[in-house]
């Protein structure tokens, strides 16, 4: 078991997808219960299901001098860094630290694939056309290399790609760099946005609903893929630290397949135990739980059991991919974002689609939103090739 | 400044075109033997019908960490693994661009599934029973110094071995074209927090700047190191392969080297 950690500090975060641009709009979303989900108009052939679109993105270009990094997935990043007053949070903490001390380290799944889905598209002689001639687009590492370039940032810079716990895992990144003292501070977060090979590739799995996805329901019929992107600035805790905590991550692999999860929950269990240990809590401590909760069949088994099995009934649980669609990479930072709502606002978002509970589901899921003090709360992301995360965040002065 | 990440290497693995392993790769660097024919990488942890059929970057990666761990001793299923690759696998983006492109709905389940940049160390994690934390990291071009990094500060952060692999294949289609990787190369290292006298010593600086890269003066090494961005390990292994204390930069970010003090057991 891991030792406890020292805290940070979450000097400012938000967050972008289909409920809409920055924490206010996904804060009013989420107390009307109203979903984001629509059938989908994106894929570059019809596909018969639901995604979680952003809208207006096609209105919204990078400024020029970042036009060299211009798609659809640096584009969804650019519209969400302008919310909630982040561009200007990172600018001082690179103005108090120097470019070198702050850290970008942010999570994908797909990264700017898209464009180069699209130079497939329309090849000229084979070759990528003219105007995707544009190497820094064609890798995973396009996103964190886009938003380290708007900032001038020089410090450690990484992509974690591990499918749908990349942009929670980078929580632990900046923790252990901030830790030994490499870094004073990081940008964390993650962008993910629609592209055919998400679309058609879970489709081939036979993982995509041909309707809106049903977190925990007995009758859920697969996921709804959407986009997002979210960030947060991690800090150390100072005396004047007002905001939320980061007090704990987990970190974990299931052994098990490449694209069905461990079917009793171990590798998730095991990322939920370290949360817990770094934080220094006990599983009755936690008041909410923002679930990974896909809707797809195997997931939400293993996931429902664990909750189950680990929380008293006063712990609180709910997944929002009823609202947002399960946006793949992002998944991780719009939760964690989310999460941080339900303890800003006192306010725990309900398990919006489902109707006939999964009885496999303990009485710790909230299926209409509830109104209650949220003091400790985790995030669960699991992913692809059995990859789990867990965050553990607090309100300060938490764990008492 | 912050202290230097001081950590002990374990154990190393590598394969680069003419060099099926880290032995034929000292003996080559060494001048006892010439670069030999391509073979394909032996990646004998993946059970035999995973190794028929699994692609090139898990084989690739698989073999190298494989024999890495095996030199160390350790127990793959405890040690935390991070796998570094600055664009997966190139052969399986390019199938998936060009199918989406012309018959999207046929697009193979398999080849999506193998498409994830954490297909390699899941696959990983699965044939060893590892349960600890598994990362795939990207950092472009310096993916190598950036996974370096990383994995030398989850050791120290976390008070354990740690298990790093970089690994690329060779571009295909248009794709390929963009990435410039023109041959498969993998390195790996067991990385280790606690002092051992036998094994090699790095202390690990971040440092502010890229000095580019210096050729190792041997055409063979510097050709690979040209053609693959994991290859950027080059002079690194280079040093390690002659046993000879130095110092080096390795790039990790941009505008960010790593500074590298290899200090060998005497």
């Amino acid at each position: 078991m891991p030792h406890p950690m020292p805290p940070l500090s979450i000097r400012a975060y938000t967050a972008t997808s289909a409920l809409g641009r920055g924490l206010d709009a996904h804060a009013d979303a989420l107390l009307a219960s109203r979903g984001g989900l629509e059938p989908n108009d994106f894929s570059s052939a019809p596909l018969d299901c639901w995604i979680g679109r952003v809208a207006g993105l096609e209105e919204e270009p990078l400024p020029p001098e970042l036009a060299e990094w211009e798609c659809r997935n640096n584009r969804l990043a650019w519209l969400a860094l302008r919310q909630d007053g982040f561009i200007d949070a990172v600018r001082d903490a690179r103005e108090r630290y120097g470019a070198s001390r702050v850290a970008v380290l942010l999570g994908t799944s797909t990264s700017s694939i898209g464009a180069t889905e699209e130079g497939y598209r329309r090849l000229d002689h084979g070759r990528m056309p003219a105007d995707l001639h544009r190497r820094v687009l064609h890798t995973p590492h396009s996103l964190a290399g886009f938003v380290a370039t708007a900032f001038d940032l020089e410090g450690p810079c990484l992509t974690v790609a591990t499918a749908c716990s990349s942009s929670a895992k980078v929580f632990g990144n900046a923790e252990r760099m901030i830790r030994l003292g490499l870094i004073d501070a990081a940008v964390v977060g993650g962008t993910d946005t629609l592209c055919d090979s998400v679309l058609f590739g879970f489709n081939s799995l036979e993982l995509v609903s041909g309707e809106p996805c049903r977190p925990f329901d007995a009758n859920r019929g697969g996921i709804s893929i959407g986009e997002a992107a979210g960030f947060a600035l991690l800090e150390r805790v100072t005396e004047d630290t007002t905001g939320p905590l980061l007090i704990g991550y987990g970190e974990a692999s299931d052994a098990h397949h490449m694209s069905t999860p461990h079917p009793e929950g171990l590798g998730a269990e095991i990322a939920l135990r370290d949360a817990l240990a770094r934080a220094g809590i006990d599983a009755g401590d936690v008041d909410y739980i923002n679930l990974h909760g896909t809707a797809s069949q195997k997931n939400d088994e293993v996931e429902a059991a664990l909750v189950a099995r680990s929380f008293p009934a006063t712990t609180r649980a709910s997944s929002t991919k009823g609202f947002t669609g399960h946006t793949l990479g992002a998944a991780g930072i719009l939760e964690a974002a989310i999460t941080l709502l339900a303890m800003r606002d006192g306010r725990i978002p309900g398990n919006l689609g489902a109707t006939t509970p999964d009885p496999l589901c303990g009485p710790q899921m909230a299926w209409t939103a509830e109104q209650r003090e949220v003091r400790i709360a985790l995030s669960n992301s699991f992913g692809f090739g059995g990859n789990n995360a867990c965050l553990a965040f607090a309100q300060v002065g938490e764990p008492a | 400044m912050s202290a230097a990440l001081r950590v002990w290497i374990k154990g190393i693995g590598l394969w680069a075109p003419g060099a099926a392993n880290w032995d034929a790769f000292c003996a080559i660097v060494g001048g006892r033997e010439a670069p030999g024919t391509d073979i394909r990488p032996v990646a004998d942890v993946l059970p035999p019908n995973e190794r028929r059929r699994a692609p090139e970057s898990v084989l690739l990666a698989a073999a190298a960490a494989g024999e890495a761990v095996r030199m160390s001793g350790r127990d793959a299923a405890t040690l935390p693994c991070v796998f570094a690759s600055a664009h997966g696998d190139q052969t399986i983006t390019d199938y998936m661009c060009a199918t989406l492109a012309g018959t999207p709905t046929e697009l193979s389940p398999t080849k999506f599934h193998n498409s994830v940049h954490n297909a390699p160390v899941g696959y990983w994690t699965i044939a060893t029973h590892c349960h600890a934390s598994s990362s795939a990291i990207s950092g472009g071009e310096t993916s190598f110094g950036a996974g370096l990094l990383e994995a030398a500060t989850l050791a120290v952060a976390d008070d354990h071995d740690v298990l790093l692999a970089s690994y690329d294949i060779a571009g295909a289609g248009p794709l390929g074209e963009m990435t410039a990787t023109t041959g498969p190369f993998a390195v790996a290292l067991v990385l280790s927090p606690h002092a051992d006298v036998g094994a090699v010593r790095l202390d690990i600086t971040p440092s502010p700047g890229n000095s580019g890269n210096s050729p190792t003066g041997n055409a063979w090494l510097d050709g690979v190191a040209a053609s693959n961005p994991s290859a950027q390990a080059i002079p690194l292994a280079h040093a390690l392969a002659l046993a000879r204390s130095t110092a080096l930069r390795v790039a990790a970010a941009r505008e960010l080297d790593i500074h590298v003090d290899v200090e060998v057991a005497s």
